[in-house]
């Protein structure tokens, strides 16, 4: 057997992420085998129809650029990267008469540990993101855009790579894009592992071939973006979206999910349950849906805690989050973020503490170093965490947790500084008894009464 | 030196960019480099600098702040194993212990016979995979079992015929 036969047979299908019969009501996932990724299938289920319809080539008039925009505000999408800022507002704020270029991009640098959203759609269905995209670059007067793909899944960077020459041949990125007056030229870059490259500046510092070190804002990226350009930037999944509200109108999307919260999402859950993977679901749905789609608790054990948004929101107790809509105001209200939609779910056997330690590594190893309080401040909470999980804990320690990571908050350029403390004083917050148990007795509780 | 070929692979990427703004391809130049010389050297940061019109410490900068850029050699198989949070939950730590023992090194480490690299490394974006693990910085393998982690690792000694 060659190497590439060997590695061949440990390759995901994606039967059990993302074809499985357990979404409801999907768009972005819907009809997907993981053989009809390619333009032709994609056409048959009703693909670059929204291009076409906005174009005036359905035998229509086209839509106007502000009509576009007008749309995708009403249909109240809001950014799947983690923010939840309203997409429609976002294409307002880019100056579509700038005399110069102006870029789109793509962030699909999908690295917010538990999400794997993105990887399925851009391998899955990777038209819906060059539709999406071409949409949008119509509404805002862009003519180049670019998909800045996580470096960690480069497979999912060569299925866009061969998407993007079935779109260029056929007409619908390039020069007078199906015969319009519309130029649209669209190219897929990777990452090659930085964490912090999701974030929207250092993605575009990253873009310009730099370290990826986040800028200042303001300026914001609508007036001083790639190569100091008007740019927008929105996630995979939010461009996913907008085909199917041009072909169904905004108020249609809106009423997939909940008011102020429109349309489907994906989530991305993992950890403790019988079926990881994603779910694409109505805004709104209750989290015990979601739960007993990936078929609940791992081995019938009760649920202790939830991430409910990646890595960087703060986590939920069971009790509070059983009783949580799956969407932005329901997860903010309760304490939290809806984020990128990826849930990571523990058990009654879980030690927070231990779950911790394994987090602030991470934001301390992914730290760009740039500002001190998060470079000096995340390597204190990843080495404060580690003595008390060891049993070197000081009483102290605890307070000084918080002390360090309130001395991060608010204090550093981008939101990494804030994603490693949110964690850290959420669980402290919540389970507080877990890490003073485990600095008096030096071992965890959970470990002692499981 | 550089082969044609190689370039042509540069240039393919030179051209996604505005003609002043070639130092955008360098990240994928940087990966091209490691894919076929299996790590970046201090030449081959020359090489592209020159390419692109670069200084050779801007490329550097590159090389040295992304995890994926091997700075030195490493085994013919570098073997990436997510232990991050969603993958710690579901046997992402016992998938690098259960490497460690069969590969008889500790993570960091390269195999005696410079077959095997074994990393832990971050977030791979794959964790409803998990246990999972990046071959070679483009091919993720997924759901790895002990069970697929002896048979991958076999797989790979035996095509390596060894």
């Amino acid at each position: 057997m060659t190497v590439e036969n060997v590695l061949s047979q440990f390759r995901a299908t994606g039967v059990q992420t993302c074809f499985h019969d357990r979404h409801i009501n999907p768009q972005i996932y819907a009809g997907l085998n993981g053989n009809n990724w390619r333009l032709k299938d994609y056409e048959a289920r009703g693909g670059y129809q929204a291009l076409r319809k906005i174009l005036g080539k359905d035998g229509g008039e086209g839509l106007t650029q502000d009509q576009v925009i007008a749309t995708v505000k009403e249909s109240s999408l809001r950014g799947r990267g983690g923010a939840g800022f309203p997409t429609g507002l976002k294409w307002s704020f880019m100056p579509r008469q700038f005399p110069g270029q102006k870029y789109l991009v793509c962030n699909s640098d999908e690295g917010e540990p538990g999400t794997c959203k993105d990887r399925d759609i851009l391998q899955f269905n990777p038209h819906i993101v060059i539709e999406g995209m071409a949409i949008a670059a119509y509404a805002m007067g862009i003519t180049v855009g670019y998909n800045y793909i996580h470096g960690e899944i480069f497979s999912a960077y060569e299925r866009f790579e061969e998407a993007l020459e079935e779109a260029r041949a056929a007409g619908y990125l390039g020069n007078a894009v199906m015969g319009s007056g519309f130029n649209f030229q669209l190219h897929a870059a990777h990452g090659f592992g930085a964490y912090i490259c999701g974030e929207e500046t250092a993605l575009l510092e990253s873009l310009e071939g730099k370290k990826g070190q986040p800028r200042f804002k303001p300026p914001f990226p609508a007036s001083f973006g790639l190569y100091g350009k008007p740019t927008t930037i929105n996630n995979t999944e939010t461009f996913a979206a907008v085909p199917w509200i041009i072909r169904n109108g905004g108020q249609a999307y809106l009423e997939c999910g909940k008011p102020n919260n429109g349309g489907t999402k994906i989530y991305s859950i993992s950890g403790d349950v019988e079926r990881p993977g994603n779910y694409e679901i109505p805004m709104g749905t209750p989290f015990a849906k979601l739960l007993e789609l990936a078929g609940g608790v791992r081995g019938g054990k009760a649920l202790k805690a939830v991430i409910p948004g990646g890595s960087s929101s703060p986590v939920l107790p069971a009790s509070i989050m059983m009783e949580c809509t799956m969407d932005y105001d329901s997860i903010a209200k309760a304490g939290s973020m809806l984020g990128s939609g990826a849930v990571i779910v523990m058990d009654e056997t879980r030690c927070m503490v231990t779950a911790l330690q394994r987090l602030s590594y991470f934001y301390m190893h992914e730290s760009c170093g740039q500002c001190t309080p998060c470079r000096e401040g995340t390597g204190w909470l990843s080495r404060v965490v580690d003595r008390i999980v060891v049993g070197q804990g000081r009483p102290s320690d605890l307070a000084l947790l918080d002390n360090v990571a309130e001395n991060i908050m608010g204090r550093t350029i981008c939101a990494l500084g804030d994603a490693a403390a949110m964690p850290v004083r959420a669980m402290i917050k919540h389970f507080r008894p877990e890490f003073e148990y485990l600095v008096e007795h030096k071992t965890s509780m959970v470990a002692a009464h499981v | 030196m550089i082969s044609d070929a190689t370039k042509a692979r540069f240039d393919r990427e030179v051209a996604k960019y505005p003609a002043d703004q070639k130092q955008s391809a360098v990240m994928a130049c940087l990966a091209i480099v490691q894919q076929e010389l299996g790590f970046v050297s201090a030449d081959s940061e020359k090489v592209i600098a020159a390419h692109l019109g670069m200084a050779p410490m801007a490329v550097h900068e590159v090389t040295t702040f992304y995890n994926m850029y091997n700075q030195r050699p490493v085994g013919k198989f570098k073997l990436n194993v997510c232990t991050n949070l969603p993958c710690q939950l579901r046997d992402g730590q016992k998938a690098l212990h259960h490497l460690e023992h069969k590969l008889g090194i500790h993570m960091g480490e390269t195999t005696a016979d410079g077959l095997f690299t074994l990393q832990q490394s971050e977030c791979l974006g794959a964790c409803a995979d998990s246990p999972v693990m990046l071959v070679n910085d483009r091919s993720m393998c997924s759901f790895m079992s002990n069970e697929k982690l002896d048979q991958l690792v076999d797989g790979l000694r035996a095509a390596e015929g060894k």
